[in-house]
């Protein structure tokens, strides 16, 4: 027996479902009865009981891309803050291609504190701290754009489904957008005029992620926008 | 003690003018605080209570992390304004108390276990005390761990009962509580149907423990609607923005 309809807000502690239903994300079960174990938007697919939160940290997940700030630099990586409870490490096997003499190289002559970098996360479990590559094409130091910082739970709604929200942002705003899985963004454009409207979308797509018939007000906002 | 102040008048109205069962007028609003990952602000007739969440997050000094869970802290405190005669800003006895018990009173409601190595710390700071300011801290807190996006079993409701001039009344205030025979906050997590705090100072005898008990969960119950209310208030305020733009 389903307690709620499809995309209402519940809170913590709310009977979603009662009977033979799956405990999917932020839920969880005593007995046959499954409760919200997070504040979002509840969503039941044929068995499946799950919540979309609507704020959240970043618990990194390897196979994601992150953009992350360098924070500390040691004799063989450097610590990235990735917007997470746990701190990243990029060693320098995952950074650089060349042979590496601890003697000889300056590990601040290829990033330093500071920096941001667009990373992949390769490893990462309860009992370790994530491990960053950025031997990958397309990874690397970050040389220019603008950075916007949204809470994590609101990237699929920026990605949108099968793309459909970043794609319109791209063709509308003319602006290279990258997305990070920990709630950080980098925009890229001809002017900073571009920039900014791409920045000002992707904020009012946060702001407004639990609401529906969304990507169209947004092609509206940009259209009225760009007059 | 209760022979000075007259507590109870003859109409069986309390010296604010409420019925025994009937708590203060509340009001409740969620994220208050931009730079905390997640706030609440509580009214309850002359208490005011600022609470906020940060985390989790990465646990300074680096020793006192647990590899299996996270970590909570919380701090209790009273604004130097917030009582009659001003109140030294170090912390006493009694608001380290309140911080490990309000501590306790929301640890069974989070899934602490879900971020091992972090630390989620509370601040809770009362702006303005006229009593109850443990159990409407311990309401704000869990607002405000909710709000955080903290996964958690239930939300925590807290609400004192006690007894004035013979008679068990709920949600105390200030002189309530000082001239008052008893008084005993009760903290619970209404879905689960579980007490996360219980305390109790002064003298009730079985029956009325019982009496108060059921009272208080009931008034628990109230805040606790309040509570989900205040949570939801912050999302649908844009939902129905967004609508109303949409027809217009």
């Amino acid at each position: 027996m389903n307690y709620f309809e499809n995309r209402q807000i519940v809170t913590p502690g709310e009977l979603l479902a009662e009977g033979d239903y799956i405990a999917g994300n932020n839920t969880y079960r005593i007995g046959n009865k499954i409760y919200a174990s997070r504040l979002g938007l509840v969503e039941y697919q044929g068995k499946t009981v799950q919540v979309i939160a609507l704020n959240s940290v970043y618990i990194p997940s390897p196979g994601d891309q992150v953009i992350g700030r360098i924070e500390d630099v040691n004799v063989n990586g450097w610590v990235v803050d990735i917007n997470s409870p746990y701190k990243a490490l990029l060693r320098v096997v995952d950074a650089i291609n060349k042979p590496f003499k601890q003697q000889k190289d300056d590990l601040t002559s290829f990033l330093d504190v500071g920096d941001l970098i667009l990373a992949k996360v390769i490893a990462f479990d309860r009992t370790m701290d994530p491990l960053l590559t950025i031997r990958e094409p397309g990874l690397g130091k970050i040389t220019q754009g603008q950075i916007v910082k949204v809470s994590p739970a609101k990237i699929p709604r920026i990605i949108g489904r099968r793309a459909s929200m970043i794609n319109l942002l791209k063709r509308e705003t003319e602006c290279k957008i990258t997305v990070g899985q920990n709630g950080i963004i980098l925009v890229s454009g001809p002017t900073p005029e571009h920039e900014k409207l791409a920045i000002l979308a992707i904020e009012k797509i946060a702001q407004e992620a639990h609401t529906s018939g969304l990507t169209d007000r947004i092609a509206e906002m940009i259209r009225r926008e760009k007059g | 003690m209760s022979g000075k102040v007259k507590l109870i008048n003859e109409n069986g109205l309390r010296i604010d003018g409420r019925r025994p069962n009937e708590l203060r007028p509340i009001k409740i609003e969620v994220g208050v605080l931009s730079n905390a990952d997640g706030s609440a602000y509580i009214e309850q007739g002359k208490s005011k209570t600022l609470a906020a969440v940060y985390g989790p997050r990465e646990l300074h000094p680096r020793h006192l992390a647990l590899s299996d869970r996270a970590i909570l802290r919380c701090r209790y405190h009273m604004a130097t304004f917030s009582v009659e005669e001003r109140k030294p800003p170090a912390p006493t006895r009694r608001e380290i108390e309140l911080s490990k018990v309000i501590r306790e009173a929301l640890e069974p409601a989070v899934f602490l276990e879900k971020f091992p190595r972090t630390s989620i710390d509370i601040f809770i700071e009362v702006l303005q005390a006229d009593g109850g300011t443990r159990c409407i801290g311990t309401t704000a807190a869990a607002l405000a761990l909710a709000d955080a996006g903290i996964p958690m079993r239930d939300l925590v409701a807290a609400c004192a009962v006690g007894k004035v001039d013979g008679v068990l009344v709920l949600d105390l205030n200030d002189i309530e509580d000082k001239e008052g025979e008893a008084d005993m906050p009760v903290a619970y997590m209404p879905s689960l149907g579980q007490i996360s705090l219980l305390q109790m100072n002064g003298t009730l005898t079985y029956e009325e423990f019982n009496q108060a008990l059921n009272l208080a969960l009931e008034g628990c119950k109230q805040i606790y609607k309040l509570q989900k209310e205040a949570l939801k208030a912050k999302y649908v305020a844009i939902k129905e923005e967004v609508e109303t733009c949409l027809q217009s």
